[in-house]
């Protein structure tokens, strides 16, 4: 059965939530557009294996962390409802 | 007509016809949502297939391998996306509990006027996007199997009829995750191959940043070497501006999240947290093809060049076996193959400007001053790749049904867009609100089958004209520009009205439209692009500017009726959802369990 806003602190679960997602937009920025594009040149003066890392972010890092980045989305927004008493 | 070829393609058709009489659909629920209780990991399977299209599987490998690090933005936008699903918008709008995006569009902003400006966005997008999928099929069948275009297409959209008929969207559920096996497989394969003859590590992600075989200089460092020699840019760099990478990387991010046949497959899982999950799942089974992508592209640079330049042509006139045999001996190198395998096709072609019989690849800053004379198309590398690397006979006719699977599968997702928004939005949520669910079924079908048809026609017609490539281009910028902020805003803005959204709709579908129109079709100089930003990308700066107009627009109109602003309130916190009359009269909200 459906529970009703005013018995679960739905308030303090969306400011939790919106922190959260906050966080790990940062990082999505930061691998994609600041690895990848802004500070690429910096970056490729450093090697990963036989790649410049700039480089290597914009075609194979980024993509990495983009799927560990949902998948701690999960595990994060998991212990908050359970946190706030929400029954997702 | 190859052996391999025609089994793979049979069998796996075979297959989704099978698929598709198991997965009848006997309600809307089922049509629409596949009855909401797909499991997430099969979800993400099938928004994988729904997701990756024939321009992922032929065409991306290749644009890479030209465009070297400038293919980045394909790389990062194109999976970067699902980020902004999973945090932004899949759970909330899977909380919302209808069946399609302009279901969310009017009911969230109460007025027909925008359920209807969302359905045309949607059927812009989906019509452009299916032109291009009807017509890989038909590349796809007369490159390989020798029948006429016409035909393959027409085989096609036979094949996608009946699931998608018949099925609905669990029909096409459960097609797209055979299609997602037929698909991964047929891509690594030829890769590992690759990866193993070019770099001694059979992963090839590994490869990718591994020593070319047999050498202490790495792979990439052989490949920069090579392109710039022959007067190309070096491969880990480009010359496009950095904002305009950021930009098209943008349109291309904010585009897959606005996509509406993508929005609809989180629609089909049971709960707000089975959608975040499944859009995990979805991005590593994309992850699985796109990291291999720039692998694929690199090794398939490094080979055309190697076993291309320099090269002897032999004519269609002479006995190829003979000659050939004759400039080895003489110390040459012979034209390959697999290169006259492909000449007929038109994807690669020879001029031989300074008539020397010598097969020049060169790039614009070639140092020896010799002219360019071979051009190939992007589609070439990933299609000739498994002869380049002289893999066997039945590794070519994998790839033709991985191919026709990354099609069909993307083509039967944008069916289901189109169908609905003419059976649903259109028909039930607008015209006749007391339909009952068999007529509205009923009508589903029939709507199904007309987009089939539709489509295929579109297809026919859109390879006369050639211009399907160019209006990928407005596929993505207008859902960055028209769906997505509303969207976005209707979730995280309480106060965004409906005049706010209607107003940030047509902004962003005209002006991007127009830019892109202007620019690829009327004027196509560069010097007058606004910042230097492509029509690739300025689906993301109008996004912004398309966000602002709907923030300034509500901020001066009315705020939204109560019932609207509690159910934003309720669709943020899962498991909270009851229905709200203003917003739910016309249909009431899926249960979540």
């Amino acid at each position: 059965m459906s529970k009703s806003l005013s018995e679960i602190d739905g308030k303090g679960y969306w400011a939790a939530t919106i922190r959260l997602t906050i966080s790990l937009l940062v990082i999505w920025f930061a691998v994609s557009y600041g690895a990848g594009i802004l500070f690429r040149d910096f970056l490729d003066q450093i090697s990963i294996g036989g790649a410049p890392l700039g480089f290597w972010f914009a075609q194979q890092g980024s993509i990495y962390v983009f799927v560990a980045l949902i998948f701690y989305y999960c595990f994060a927004m998991n212990r908050l409802e359970r946190k706030f008493g929400v029954e997702a | 007509m190859d052996f391999w070829t025609l089994f793979f393609v049979v069998t796996t058709f075979a297959l989704y016809i099978g698929i598709a009489i198991w997965a009848r659909a006997g309600s809307t629920d089922d049509f629409y949502v596949a009855g909401h209780d797909v499991h997430p990991t099969v979800n993400g399977m099938a928004t994988a297939a729904d997701w990756m299209s024939a321009a992922s599987f032929l065409s991306m490998a290749g644009l890479i391998a030209f465009l070297g690090y400038g293919g980045s933005v394909y790389l990062m936008g194109w999976t970067g996306g699902y980020v902004l699903l999973a945090l932004l918008l899949a759970p909330f709008l899977r909380e919302f509990g209808k069946f399609t995006v302009p279901d969310f569009v009017g009911d969230r902003y109460y007025s027909t006027a925008a359920r209807l400006i969302a359905v045309i966005c949607a059927l812009f997008v989906s019509f452009t996007y299916i032109a291009g999928q009807m017509k890989g099929v038909g590349v796809a069948f007369s490159g390989f199997l020798g029948i006429p275009f016409e035909w393959g297409i027409i085989i096609g959209m036979a094949i996608v009829f009946v699931y998608a008929t018949l099925g609905g969207m669990k029909g096409v559920t459960y097609t797209q995750v055979a299609q997602y096996c037929v698909l991964i497989f047929a891509y690594t394969v030829p890769a590992m191959f690759m990866s193993m003859i070019i770099t001694g590590n059979p992963v090839p992600q590994l490869g990718f940043i591994s020593n070319a075989a047999g050498t202490d200089v790495s792979m990439l460092e052989k490949l920069n070497g090579v392109v710039t020699d022959l007067g190309f840019l070096e491969y880990t760099s480009t010359n496009k501006t950095m904002f305009d990478v950021f930009a098209i990387t943008g349109a291309l991010m904010f585009g897959t999240a606005g996509l509406p046949h993508v929005i609809i497959r989180f629609f089909t899982v049971s709960s707000a947290k089975n959608a975040r999950v499944s859009a995990g799942w979805a991005l590593v089974f994309i992850a699985l093809l796109y990291t291999t992508a720039p692998a694929v592209a690199s090794f398939a640079r490094l080979n055309f060049i190697d076993t291309v330049n320099e090269a002897t042509y032999i004519g269609d006139d002479e006995d190829y076996a003979a000659r050939a045999a004759e400039i080895e001996a003489a110390g040459g190198k012979p034209v390959p193959t697999w290169y006259k395998d492909w000449e007929p096709t038109g994807l690669v072609t020879f001029n031989d400007l300074n008539g020397d019989g010598i097969m020049q690849y060169r790039g614009p800053n070639s140092p020896d001053g010799l002219p360019n004379e071979v051009t190939p198309s992007a589609d070439i590398f990933v299609l000739a790749n498994p002869q380049i690397a002289q893999l066997p006979a039945w590794v070519i006719g994998l790839v033709v049904a991985g191919g026709l699977a990354a099609a069909l599968s993307t083509a039967a997702g944008l069916l289901m867009v189109i169908s609905s928004a003419v059976s649903h939005d259109i028909c039930r949520r607008t015209l006749y609100p007391e339909m009952s669910d068999k007529t509205e079924l009923l009508v589903a079908r029939g709507a199904a089958a007309g987009a089939v048809v539709a489509a295929g026609l579109l297809g026919l017609f859109a390879s006369n004209l050639g211009f399907v490539a160019q209006v990928v281009a407005f596929a993505f910028g207008l859902a960055a520009a028209s769906l997505f902020p509303i969207i976005f805003l209707g979730i995280f803005w309480k106060r965004m009205n409906k005049e706010g959204a209607i107003a940030s709709m047509v902004f962003g579908l005209v002006s991007t439209f127009s830019y892109i129109y202007y620019f690829k079709f009327v004027d196509a100089d560069p010097s007058g692009w606004w910042f230097g930003v492509s029509p690739e990308g300025i689906g993301f700066v109008f996004m912004w500017v398309a966000a602002i107009v709907g923030i300034v627009v509500s901020l001066v109109t009315e705020a939204p009726p109560q019932d609207i602003q509690d159910l934003v309130e309720d669709i943020r916190v899962p498991g909270t959802r009851t229905a709200h009359g203003k917003a739910d009269e016309g249909m009431a909200p899926m249960p979540a369990e």
